[in-house]
């Protein structure tokens, strides 16, 4: 791990409409090489954050700053959304190629690059297949390989797995360390679940809702990547609770509906 | 071991309870309506022969069907005509609703200032603006295209604008940030996204057309310069030849079942593979 920041945050801040206060004056600096969640309740501005990192929603006040030799092109980040978002109309193959596709690049030179992307996240025999013929699993590693096809070297993924049953959450996460780690990926993963949180990171940045603001910058101290039995490890347990508390004591009365 | 018996075990009458209901399903689709039909047609042979109804009146089927032999060439003549007619008409509403829906989906001003022409075009009885029409325009041809054109334009239009825009959110956030040209937005994202609504548009355009073609040979009918099968229709009832009548109108209905064929089997083609609206659910 390097520890020149490659992804700096200034005092950023995001506004919807003239008073909905989305982003509060946000400041980090990430380091290459990191597994950082944004951890928090709804509304918290996590998801905010995340696209405006990834130029998808412009920031109102601050900066965003991403070191200009990580990202030269649109092919160094990768984007996985809240749902599987793939092309109902084309095969798995043809969604995981769109991003080569749309780079100018032939199919044929690429074919294998997609099939050994495809093999990577365990779809290897699915390359024909249509996404309404997937399990909601299998179609958010469809949307993982697209976001690696390109290789990037920044990865932001914004709750990715909260729509999916716990076995197959928990099977996705050791598949993301595993790709991060093989791919020396930055990632940033945001999630509402404090144990995906814990296992899955280097470091846990916890927010709070209205107005969505920074309040807890966490390095976990523990070699990384995890393995799956540490899930079910005293240690784990007492980060988690550790994590949980810190969570639960920047809720405020208003946030307790949610 | 046990789980796979129980899958085997499982799977031998569900199968046969498949095949059971597929081969159902297809009686459904073919046998019965086939045979309706064939009913249908003999009560009003039969109701026809037992009451002595003049054929000036209602003609018999039989006589229907030796009418279609007999006049088949000037019929069949017609025929070609009324499907020139539609199919063109069809043709130009394609082009023209899919480009001026594109430009309209690309454009919110100039949507904003061509759409109430659309409105109007749609809205005004295409029998009101026929004759006006046929005044301006020298061909007769051209006249009854225009017609059935304005008939047919407005579902493709509309549909094609409500197509272009119902892209998924997160879909179209992700060509942005991979930077896209708008022409790689439009190929391999909004275009196959208005494909569901340009598709049921083109069924509904096909009846369509049809109407429209129609209408307009009705309305143009005095002008006695052509030959389709709406003014054959015209032409047998000043002649009071009811069973030409009836044959040409079979032809006229025959034209629509076609069209609608052609128009669901190109849905199916073009959307089988993924459209909710077009996959056959497995029982």
């Amino acid at each position: 791990m390097n520890n020149d920041p490659i992804i700096r945050l200034t005092r950023v801040s995001k506004k919807f409409g003239q008073s909905m206060l989305a982003v509060d004056d946000i400041s980090l600096e990430i380091g290459e090489g990191e597994f950082i969640t944004f951890l928090g309740p709804s509304g918290c501005g996590k998801s905010t954050a995340l696209k405006m990192i990834a130029g998808l929603l412009p920031v109102t006040a601050g900066t965003i700053e991403i070191t200009p030799q990580t990202v030269v092109s649109e092919q160094d980040l990768g984007f996985v959304f809240q749902e599987p978002t793939l092309m109902p109309w084309a095969t798995v193959f043809d969604n995981v190629y769109l991003p080569l596709r749309l780079a100018g690049l032939k199919r044929s030179d690429v074919e294998p690059r997609v099939n050994g992307i495809l093999k990577d996240v365990g779809l290897t025999r699915f390359g024909g297949s249509y996404p309404r013929e997937l399990s909601g699993g299998m179609k958010m590693r469809v949307s993982i390989a697209r976001a690696l096809v390109t290789r990037p070297r920044i990865l932001l993924m914004d709750e990715p797995f909260a729509a999916l049953d716990e076995m197959t959450r928990s099977k996705l996460n050791d598949d993301v360390v595993r790709l991060a780690n093989e791919n020396k990926l930055t990632v940033i993963f945001v999630t509402h679940s404090v144990f995906e949180s814990v296992y899955l990171s280097t470091r846990i940045i916890i927010m709070a809702a209205r107005p969505g603001r920074l309040v807890a910058d966490m390095p976990m101290q523990r070699p990384w990547p995890p393995r799956d039995e540490w899930r079910t490890t005293p240690e784990f347990m007492a980060e988690a609770r550790k994590v949980s508390e810190t969570l639960k004591g920047t809720l405020n009365a208003n946030d307790i509906d949610h | 071991m046990q789980t796979t018996s129980i899958t085997e075990d499982r799977d031998a009458p569900v199968n046969t309870a498949q095949l059971r209901r597929a081969w159902r399903e297809r009686i459904l689709t073919w046998i019965m309506p086939i045979t309706m039909l064939i009913i249908a047609f003999g009560l009003w042979e039969y109701l026809v022969w037992y009451h002595e109804i003049p054929k000036y009146l209602i003609p018999a089927p039989s006589l229907i069907a030796e009418t279609l032999i007999k006049d088949g060439p000037s019929l069949m003549a017609s025929s070609w005509f009324t499907i020139k007619l539609t199919f063109f008409s069809l043709g130009l509403a394609i082009i023209g609703g899919v480009l001026l829906g594109a430009l309209f989906a690309l454009s919110r001003p100039v949507e904003l200032s061509l759409f109430p022409f659309a409105v109007i075009l749609q809205v005004t009885p295409v029998v009101a603006i026929a004759p006006l029409i046929l005044i301006y325009v020298d061909s007769t041809f051209a006249a009854l295209l225009i017609c059935a054109w304005i008939v047919a334009f407005f579902p493709i239009l509309s549909n094609t604008v409500i197509g272009l825009r119902s892209a998924d959110h997160n879909l179209s956030d992700l060509f942005t940030m991979y930077r896209v040209s708008p022409w790689q937005r439009l190929r391999y994202l909004l275009a196959p996204s208005a494909l569901p609504y340009f598709m049921a548009a083109l069924k509904v355009a096909g009846g369509l057309a049809l109407i429209g073609a129609v209408v307009a040979e009705f309305v143009a009918g005095a002008a006695g310069q052509h030959t389709g099968l709406a003014s054959r229709i015209i032409e047998s009832s000043f002649r009071s030849e009811i069973p030409r009548m009836f044959a040409a109108l079979v032809l006229v209905s025959l034209l629509g079942i076609v069209i609608f064929l052609l128009t669901s089997w190109a849905s199916r083609k073009v959307l089988g593979h993924w459209h909710e609206s077009e996959v056959r659910r497995e029982h």
